[in-house]
């Protein structure tokens, strides 16, 4: 897009959206000092919930099976995904409207039902509940968000790159891969991240796929507002939150560093 | 395309490759087999259940019994459940709205952005979405508050003198709703402005036009399809969303997405949530398939 | 753009790895299904370290939950801690194995007036866990006059001070108590005019919560409230302000069980970890560190010596330790069958005025 620098007001506009954005983060970091258990009002500073966190075995358990989850999840989905978008924008095929509204199901139908109807499924067909389950669950609401996203960026995609490239000589794989892809990639990452997203902070459906032993952190989460919601959650949230910007701050210092 | 025969050469072969290579329609089914066949069977075999269970009847203890019942779906026709699906609509409209209103300029921001800050900003833009939703909501109840975080921030700079009262109101719900749901919308958009090439701009502005005229012309009904896409993400699923709701607005009022999750829980009346559920998929997805079909996603294979 | 990519790959990929090295494998282990943080880390550890089995510590956030998996064909948990009107809908679902009584000897410990209680007579198939009332919770700082009873919710004084359970059956029972009636009734009458009674309260209520109503008292938000002895009990320990009273209409008695579902793995296990619970040193262990009734005698008596300091406050407070004139007044809730759905029709309507 344009090279020159966006309105003032548009920044002014972003800065404060994103401050928006990051209040109730700051909030929740804040209090994860708080050395009250109940988390109400803020009653001195404290680290101990981060020793507590770490001690945890079962919230760590559940923060590895969390993230296996999601990364799987992701990736399956948004391969899956990409591919129906580029179906469903480029091609004519049978059954065209069958698998649009097929493609929108996940969407429209409420957690709790496709929670209970994929348990139901699981055991009519004998599948032992466990991760694997609910990696296949997210993979199934994932993947039409991925595809709804990239669907968006490829719409009015100019066919004429591809067919220049293909009288190029490349063929069909090579002008995807070369061509196609790196175009439309800012749909597919969103896509991904999107997915990603979604499926960090599953509740309802991760709850009824779930088995014994596979916790996740929403799960655990969800569970404790039952009786209190202590400070380590929010340590937890505050490491993620930690961990994430320094891997960007690698990354940033990174690319200057090739520029 | 020529290939020769020489003489070792057999006469070619069916293969699955060139098939794919060549037939439009071979390559269009190919693509979009992986997603049919898994969402057939994790998602279609499973609603055949529930579609069943719909007509189903409750039992005394909770249990499902096999006896035929289309009650369920008339009792879908009292007046109480009308109102709550209307008040949710309204839910699900005002959501999608203030996020289109408020995340619209994000998106044409980060559009617009270099190619690094653009990436490292939408990684900002969904880092707080991997926290826990329940904290985040948390904190906002902090916020909101009577004498929280926002009153002691406006009444020690003597804007205001006494607690706003914002938490357990609709105005706690909105802010939630926008809160959570932006990101649904600011991706989708941005995707679809960050196509808008350059050279569209400069063509309008070499033809005369003000930035606001080349705006309204070229760059929105450009960014249409990430409208569509954006509205049917946050539409959707801020209809069902009741959570929020129970937390910020002290589940005073009751949205479809509680009746629903009601009938599978405290009720324990599955045949009931199961014909609710129907109707209300049935109506999202006729509102879906019409909208994007009148706002042209699939379009240019008209052509 | 690419670089965050492999970036976020590699990242995700060493947290996973590290993570990787916590074992999972044991041949003993017990698959435990409860609400989180309700049984103390150091009761389970204590149990692994007496008979080598790893306990799986799994969580849901209500009964109903717990009672939709377990319906919907879900298996493999070896102990459940369901509720009493839900003990009763299992047991006619044929959803719980009895329990075999002699690998229980510590079942004596518990008071008589806990066991063989209507939603599961002779203990067929469940033991209590800890138990509790529901009840009218107040800050006498706070509040202009002293409440003795539900009705004087109503009071135009409470308008917007009021935080209730977000439970159809604690707050229609709550109406129906006051309107003088069963709080169990199944009279399609008396349960409209509980409504009607409902609406009336509405202004004064600020906000519905089962899971954490004390921070709304202690908050100082809310003044009053219908809630579990639990949340009251957390209430008083922050702020000594804090009133429990059961009022002169009456109030809830609850039980929360310890279970074992059909069919479950390891029974055996499951049957030591009964057995286990019981022993008052143990069972100690329960009540020093979640607030609710405890239903084992034994275990109050070893707390006396024990632990004098927690004993007094634990004595002290009827959230705790309800006096017989509060449980005189006490009755459980029962599941109503076919009515359930009217109940949530009217709960559904309520809230929707």
């Amino acid at each position: 897009m344009s090279e020159k620098k966006p309105a003032l007001w548009l920044r002014i506009y972003t800065f404060l959206a994103y401050l928006f954005i990051y209040v109730p983060i700051l909030v929740l970091i804040i209090f994860s000092f708080n050395s009250q258990k109940l988390n109400i009002h803020w009653e001195g500073f404290t680290l101990a919930w981060y020793k507590v966190l770490f001690q945890d075995q079962e919230i760590l358990l559940a923060t590895r099976n969390t993230l296996m989850i999601a990364a799987i999840a992701t990736l399956v989905s948004t391969v899956i995904g990409t591919m129906a978008a580029l179906a469903m924008q480029r091609y004519h095929f049978p059954l065209y409207s069958t698998s649009e509204t097929l493609m929108y199901i996940p969407i429209v139908i409420p957690e709790v039902v496709m929670g209970i109807s994929l348990l139901v499924f699981f055991v009519l067909i004998k599948f032992t509940l466990g991760l694997v389950t609910i990696t296949l669950s997210h993979i199934a609401f994932d993947i039409p968000f991925v595809a709804l996203v990239v669907r968006a960026r490829l719409h009015g995609y100019d066919n004429a790159i591809d067919e220049a490239a293909m009288d190029l000589g490349a063929n069909e794989l090579t002008t995807f891969w070369r061509v196609t892809l790196p175009t439309i990639m800012p749909g597919v990452l969103s896509g991904a991240m999107l997915a990603l997203t979604l499926s960090l902070d599953d509740y309802v459906i991760t709850y009824f796929t779930a088995g014994p032993g596979s916790t996740t952190l929403p799960l655990r989460v969800y569970s404790m507002v039952r009786f209190v919601v202590t400070p380590e959650i929010n340590a937890l949230s505050a490491l993620w939150v930690a961990i994430v910007f320094v891997i960007l701050a690698i990354g940033q210092i990174a690319q200057s560093r090739r520029a | 395309m020529t290939t020769a025969l020489t003489p070792e050469s057999p006469v070619k072969k069916f293969s699955l490759g060139r098939a794919l290579r060549e037939n439009r329609v071979a390559q269009g089914l190919f693509l979009i087999a992986p997603a049919n066949i898994y969402l057939f069977l994790l998602i279609v075999l499973p609603l055949l259940l529930v579609a069943g269970l719909s007509f189903l009847s409750r039992g005394e203890y909770g249990q499902v019994v096999f006896k035929f019942n289309p009650g369920n779906y008339a009792r879908l026709f009292d007046a109480i459940y009308g109102k709550i699906m209307i008040f949710s609509l309204g839910v699900g409209v005002g959501t999608t709205v203030l996020c289109l209103l408020l995340g619209y300029p994000v998106a044409y921001y980060l559009a617009r952005a270099s190619a690094r800050t653009r990436s490292l900003l939408l990684f900002l833009i969904l880092l707080p979405f991997w926290t826990n939703f329940i904290i985040r909501i948390y904190a906002w109840m902090m916020i909101l508050r009577d004498g929280g975080f926002l009153d002691s921030i406006l009444m020690g700079l003597h804007i205001t003198s006494a607690p706003l009262g914002l938490l357990y109101t609709p105005t706690a719900v909105m802010i939630g709703m926008v809160y959570e749901f932006l990101p649904f919308m600011v991706l989708p958009l941005y995707t679809s402005l960050e196509k808008v090439e350059n050279s569209l701009l400069e063509a309008a502005a070499d033809l005369g036009a003000p930035p606001w005229r080349a705006f309204l012309r070229v760059t929105l009904p450009l960014s249409v399809p990430g409208m569509i896409a954006g509205t049917i993400l946050t539409f959707i699923p801020a209809m069902g969303m009741f959570v929020v709701s129970n937390l910020l607005g002290g589940a005073k009022t009751i949205l479809i997405g509680n009746v629903i999750q009601n009938q599978f829980l405290t009720a324990r009346d599955w045949p009931f949530g199961a014909a609710a559920s129907m109707i209300l998929m049935l109506l999202t997805m006729v509102f879906t398939l019409y909208y994007t079909r009148k706002a042209g996603f699939g379009e240019e294979l008209l052509i | 753009m690419k670089l965050y990519r492999l970036i976020t790959v590699v990242a995700l990929l060493v947290m996973v790895l590290s993570a990787c090295g916590t074992s999972q494998s044991g041949s003993k282990v017990m698959n435990l299904y409860g609400w989180s943080d309700y049984i103390p880390q150091k009761l389970l550890d204590n149990f692994t370290a007496k008979y080598g089995i790893k306990v799986n510590y799994d969580t849901y956030s209500s009964n109903e939950e717990m009672l939709a998996k377990l319906q919907a064909g879900a298996s493999g948990y070896d102990v459940v801690i369901p509720s009493d009107y839900t003990v009763a809908i299992m047991v006619k679902q044929g959803m719980l194995d009895p329990l075999d009584m002699t690998k229980i000897p510590n079942f004596s410990n518990l008071d008589k007036r806990f066991i063989n209680r209507d939603y599961d007579p002779g203990n067929k198939y469940t033991i209590p866990y800890q138990w509790g009332t529901t009840a009218l919770v107040y800050d006498k700082t706070k509040v202009p006059f002293e409440p003795k009873s539900y009705s004087d919710l109503w009071d135009p004084r409470f308008k917007n001070r009021l935080v209730m359970l977000d439970d159809e059956r604690e707050v229609i029972g709550m109406a129906l108590q006051v309107l003088g009636y069963d709080r169990n009734t199944t009279d399609t009458a008396q349960l409209q005019q509980a409504e009607q009674k409902l609406i009336a309260l509405k202004p004064n209520i600020l906000k519905f919560d089962s899971d954490t109503p004390e921070t709304s008292i202690i908050s100082g938000e809310a003044w009053a409230g219908l809630v579990y002895n639990g949340n009251a009990s957390l209430a008083f320990q922050s702020d000594p302000n804090v009133v429990y009273i059961c009022p002169t209409e009456g109030c809830g008695i609850w039980f929360d069980n310890l279970a074992i579902p059909k069919g479950a793995p390891h029974k055996d296990a499951a049957l030591e970890f009964l057995n286990f619970i019981l022993d008052p040193a143990q069972s100690m262990l329960i009540s020093e560190e979640f607030p609710y009734s405890n239903p084992n005698a034994a275990a109050i008596t070893y707390m006396e010596t024990a632990d004098p300091t927690f004993y007094a406050s634990y004595m002290a407070f009827p959230g705790t330790n309800p006096s017989d004139a509060f449980l005189a007044n006490a009755k459980p809730i029962v599941d109503v069958g076919n009515a359930t759905s009217l109940y949530d029709s009217l709960w559904t309507d309520f809230k929707a005025h």
